[in-house]
């Protein structure tokens, strides 16, 4: 089953590419979140699927009774997970403030830091 | 006396290079509090030096060698270690005692600049490097303090940073010496891996049986050529006379010019003796010399011409040597100590005469010794050394690299031939700048002239007697520094045969004469000399000048296509190169390092059952995978902005429910909370916005990103499989599970994780949260026009809330 | 949105769903739950009570300004882990408190104040966001 896990996050992977080599600016927003969402699902997978026991220990327990889901990359995505919304908030927010002061979504027309005629460095000491 | 050297200890020679950088640190308070009487203070610093190593003549003389270090990276063994010899000795005294002089001139001839103090300062941390470069016995030392010269001496040339030629020279020293500062460096590696040890003065003769002594004697070259301005890198001196005066009296007489020389001087016991470093260095210093001549004759710029004759003067140095005989290394400290007092002088002496009459212009001057009397005074003994006329050092110097070639064959022969011609055109330039500005009728000047301030007056008449004195006592000088100097050169006690015992017999005194005589006849006819050499120049068309422009200049364009090129402002493709990059990372290892074959079939054949068979989902799990795929799918397809919102929802959902069917409920609940508030705020602002509906993508466009987009996919799910094939290394995982309770009292192990075993980690994630809700915050808050007026922050003002 | 039944609900919605975000974050550290979800849900919270009433009246209701409470949970977490020093143990090693009251032992910790602050930070960060968009009136020409 983790084999076709691993399909699905050659899926997300590909779209979230696809869509962040748009020129559109909020087409790259959403490729973000396929990749960060895919990105997410290949540690889940890489370390190991375990159906429904989730890592918690019963009352009354030190140890979990038989085998668990693997802790160690839930934590690390649990983190992801609102890191990389946070990241995409700001993202989005700063894509809306692109467009209000450039009045521009295309990468194309957003030239402000290397526009199109940069002028020849000087010649001279 | 050889052989038998005595070594003492003494760490106040590591204070002795030091010392003038910790004054350069206080100059400017120190120019603050008193103004220009800085200078009088200042120059105690480098007097005191010249006191405190004068001590060490005597016991240098009968054979001393002082050193003194201490610990700089004890891991590696490397100690910033000094030594004074002979030759060591020599240099420190004059760079020490010009220095003192120069510093109390500058005081003088910069009164009143603004930024006096911090001229001053690079000064001193000029003195300070080059007394460092000339006591080092540990190489990397010698290089730091080499490089730190030509930082200064960059600081200094550009001092008046204002005026174009000004930058140029100084960029134009800085790269030509950084190049052989380079070359040093490579020398100085080279030598450690061939004699395994950074002292200089325990490098043996192994260096010259080495199969890399070619290499390293052109790394070395290299650096002494272009610090000592060597043709064909000699077009910076002259351009780095763009700097004040008194550097151009110290730098380029005494010091940093001279760091090539020290350098080869210095080199020679392991590097010198060989064949081809002789010819090497009489070939390149005899052409230097004649250059040099020629080109001070070009010039009617009292200083250009002072600078072309160092040129020349170097030349004919490094041209001593390479010959390497007791007596041409007598000849070569004797003229060093010679050129030093006298070139100081001269140029103190023209700065004066610039000072006094706001021009240098040899032919608008005239006349001005009954104006100047100290300055003439001055001039007349400077003179006379330069010209090599008794009673000055600068007489014995000229005998003795005569005696140094008599008898010898043909190349000796033409050698001497290129010593009495460059030594009588820089005997003719010495007549010149002598006589025309101080004799014959007085001229018209730009400012009425005026004798200079005893400030600086002090430098050039003391140094000009210091060379007529030490003349006179030439068996004590011989006895103290030269002999001394030249015994640390050829490694072997050299003995001086210097007196006042003329002899008329010997070819040597005629040979003098006859540069006597030609030096008054390049005086008499300079002006048609002149004429011809700046018709042959201009008939030349370029110089090494107008190379290194073209160079720099060319540098500069290549810079900026090269920029061009790479920054061409297409997101877009930036973006292809990471992907691209990111496909070769994922392909490279599992096709060539054999990746892929952990999923190939092996021989039992149990492999490909394993993979082929029908995976075991269950059904509701295919569901959620289906739409997973619906939503990417309907992301991808999606006619309008808002379907591709909901969509982004529908897969973040699915991925939602991934994780709460494989165990981690965690993860599901807050998955599930950040895809509706994804779904919200996205909404939020889309509603705001008009955007364009369409992909603007072209079909090339779209099928080179679906291809890389596909490979990419393909490789990372091909990694993951590889990954999943092999074990699975569950330690901190066992740790985590097996102490989360009895350590930790905590039985959700996922949280125990975040708060309590990686708490630093969260911890800086939560900071890294609320830096981009921060950030968020200013985005939205700064306004759309800043010069717009500020509106009323009401809610009534429509679009003016934040 | 502005409808009469929502605006009646909201109030009613956003206080169940505060209070069983606290409840999922001080559960955390032994059931599913912890801060960062209590964080997302009472943020969640405030967005629909910014839909229901408006952003001035929200922000009213907070007091404080969003980001403060980010900052004030950055610092209560840093703080817990602070107090560890005062053992000479590393900082954010754990402290455990048993609070014995009759028949009931309750745990107190420094995990929890730090999952707290956790919760303060994401809970700052998410409704300043929300409250900011929503109250943006997007400036079109």
């Amino acid at each position: 089953m983790e084999h076709v896990l691993a399909i699905l996050v050659g899926l997300f992977v590909a779209l979230g590419i696809y869509l962040l080599l748009s020129r559109s600016v909020i087409r790259m927003l959403l490729g973000m979140v396929v990749l960060g969402n895919g990105v997410n699902l290949l540690i889940f997978t890489a370390g190991r699927l375990t159906r429904e026991i989730a890592p918690i220990v019963p009352d009354g327990l030190s140890v979990p009774a038989g085998p668990i889901a693997n802790p160690l990359p839930q934590a690390l995505i649990l983190t992801a997970i609102v890191i990389g919304f946070a990241m995409f908030s700001f993202l989005l927010v700063l894509a809306y403030r692109a467009y209000q002061t450039l009045d521009a979504d295309n990468t194309d027309t957003m030239r402000l830091a290397e526009p199109d005629n940069a002028p020849n460095p000087p010649l001279s000491y | 006396m050889a052989g038998d050297l005595t070594q003492t200890l003494d760490p106040l020679l590591i204070l002795v290079a030091l010392a003038p950088f910790i004054a350069a640190l206080f100059t400017p308070l120190l120019q603050r509090l008193i103004g220009s009487y800085a200078g009088w203070v200042l120059a105690l610093v480098p007097a005191g030096i010249f006191a405190y190593l004068s001590s060490y003549l005597h016991p240098i003389a009968t054979g001393t060698l002082v050193q003194g270090a201490i610990d700089w990276v004890p891991v590696y063994n490397l100690r910033l270690s000094f030594y004074l010899d002979g030759l060591s000795l020599t240099f420190a005294l004059t760079i020490a005692g010009i220095g003192a002089l120069v510093v109390l001139y500058a005081a003088s001839y910069l009164k009143g600049h603004p930024h006096q103090g911090r001229f001053l300062a690079f000064l001193m941390a000029f003195m300070g490097a080059m007394l460092g470069l000339v006591l080092a016995d540990n190489m990397l030392a010698l290089f730091m303090f080499w490089e730190l010269t030509s930082v200064t001496s960059f600081l200094l040339i550009g001092f008046d940073h204002s005026r174009q030629a000004a930058r140029r020279g100084a960029i134009q020293a800085l790269v030509v010496t950084n190049i052989g500062g380079m070359g040093l460096l490579a020398g100085v590696l080279l030598l450690q891996m061939i004699a395994g040890t950074w002292e200089m003065s325990a490098i043996g003769g192994v260096v010259r049986d080495s199969g890399l002594y070619g290499i390293v004697l052109a790394c070395i070259l290299l650096a002494a050529f272009t610090k000592s301005a060597q043709f064909p890198f000699h077009f910076w001196l002259p351009n780095a006379m763009e700097a004040p005066t008194p550097v151009s009296a110290f730098l380029h007489s005494a010091t940093m010019v001279q760091a090539g020389v020290y350098l080869l001087a210095r080199t020679t016991p392991f590097l010198g003796g060989t064949e081809i470093w002789t010819t090497l260095l009489v070939g390149f210093g005899g052409v230097t010399l004649i250059w040099g001549a020629l080109g001070a004759m070009r010039q009617s710029d009292l200083k250009q011409m002072l600078a072309q004759t160092t040129i020349a003067s170097l030349g004919l140095l490094v041209l001593l040597i390479g010959l390497g005989t007791e007596t041409a290394i007598l000849a070569m400290v004797a003229y060093f100590v010679a050129h030093a007092l006298y070139k100081a002088a001269m140029f103190m002496i023209v700065g004066a005469v610039d000072h006094g009459t706001g021009t240098r212009e040899i032919t608008a001057l005239g006349g001005l010794a009954n104006v100047m009397p100290l300055t003439f005074f001055a001039a007349v003994l400077a003179g006379l050394a330069m010209v090599g006329l008794p009673p000055t050092i600068g007489f014995f110097a000229k005998e003795e690299m005569y005696l140094a070639l008599a008898n010898t064959e043909w190349q000796g022969i033409l050698t001497l031939l290129v010593l009495v011609a460059g030594n009588a055109l820089l005997g003719g330039v010495a007549l010149l700048v002598v006589i025309k500005p101080f004799l014959g009728a007085m001229t018209e000047t730009p400012r009425h002239a005026h004798e200079a301030p005893p400030a600086m007056l002090a430098g050039p008449i003391l140094l000009a007697i210091a060379g007529v004195i030490g003349s006179i006592f030439i068996i004590g000088l011989a006895d103290y520094i030269l002999s001394p100097a030249a015994s640390s050169i050829r490694g072997d006690y050299v003995e001086s045969h210097l007196g006042w015992a003329i002899d008329l017999t010997s070819p040597v005194i005629w040979l003098s004469v006859a540069t006597w005589i030609l030096s008054g006849a390049v005086y008499y006819w300079a002006g048609a000399i002149r004429s011809g050499l700046r018709r042959a120049s201009s008939a030349l068309g370029w110089t090494a000048d107008t190379v290194f422009d073209a160079v720099m200049f060319g540098l500069i364009r290549f810079a900026g296509a090269v920029t061009r090129w790479l920054h061409h402002g297409r997101l877009e493709l930036y973006l292809v190169l990471v992907f691209v990059t990111l496909a070769l990372a994922l392909f490279v290892p599992l096709l060539g390092m054999g990746g892929l074959e952990r999923l190939l079939p092996t021989a039992e054949l149990g492999n490909w059952s394993a993979v082929l068979a029908w995976p075991d989902l269950r059904p509701y799990e295919w569901g959620v995978i289906a739409l997973a795929v619906i939503g990417l799918g309907a992301v991808l397809m999606a006619p309008s902005r808002l379907v591709a919102i909901l969509s982004l929802g529908v897969q973040g959902a699915a991925v939602a429910l991934i994780f709460l069917l494989f165990g981690a409920p965690d993860l599901a609940f807050t998955q599930f909370m950040v895809e509706i508030l994804s779904v919200v705020i996205l909404t939020l602002v889309m509603t705001k916005l008009k955007l364009d509906e369409r992909d603007p993508r072209h079909l090339e466009d779209l099928l080179r990103d679906g291809t890389l987009a596909v490979v990419c996919g393909a490789g990372v799910s091909l990694l993951l499989m590889v990954v999943l094939a092999g074990p699975l290394d569950t330690r901190l995982s066992d740790f985590f599970t097996a102490t989360s309770v009895p350590i930790a009292h905590g039985a959700n192990i996922v949280n125990v994780i975040l708060v309590d075993y990686r708490g630093f980690d969260t911890l800086g994630e939560i900071s890294v949260v609320m830096a981009a809700g921060i950030a968020i915050m200013a985005l939205l808050r700064s306004r759309k026009k800043p010069a717009a007026p500020p509106k009323p922050r009401t809610r009534k003002a429509k679009g003016a809330t934040a | 949105m502005n409808t009469l039944i929502f605006r009646t609900l909201a109030p009613v919605i956003v206080g169940i769903m505060l209070v069983f975000s606290v409840y999922v974050c001080l559960r955390g550290h032994n059931e599913p739950g912890g801060g960062f979800i209590g964080g997302l849900i009472a943020a969640s919270a405030i967005a629909v009570y910014a839909m229901a009433v408006g952003v001035p009246a929200v922000r009213e209701a907070l007091r404080f300004e969003p980001t403060a409470f980010a900052g004030f949970g950055v610092f209560i977490a840093a703080g817990s882990g602070l107090l560890s020093l005062g053992t000479g143990s590393p900082f954010l090693t754990s402290i455990w408190l048993y609070l014995n009251l009759g028949d009931t032992v309750v745990p107190l910790s420094t995990p929890m104040i730090f999952d707290i602050g956790v919760y303060f930070v994401v809970f700052g960060t998410i409704s300043a966001v929300a409250l900011a968009l929503q109250g943006d009136e997007g400036e079109e020409p």
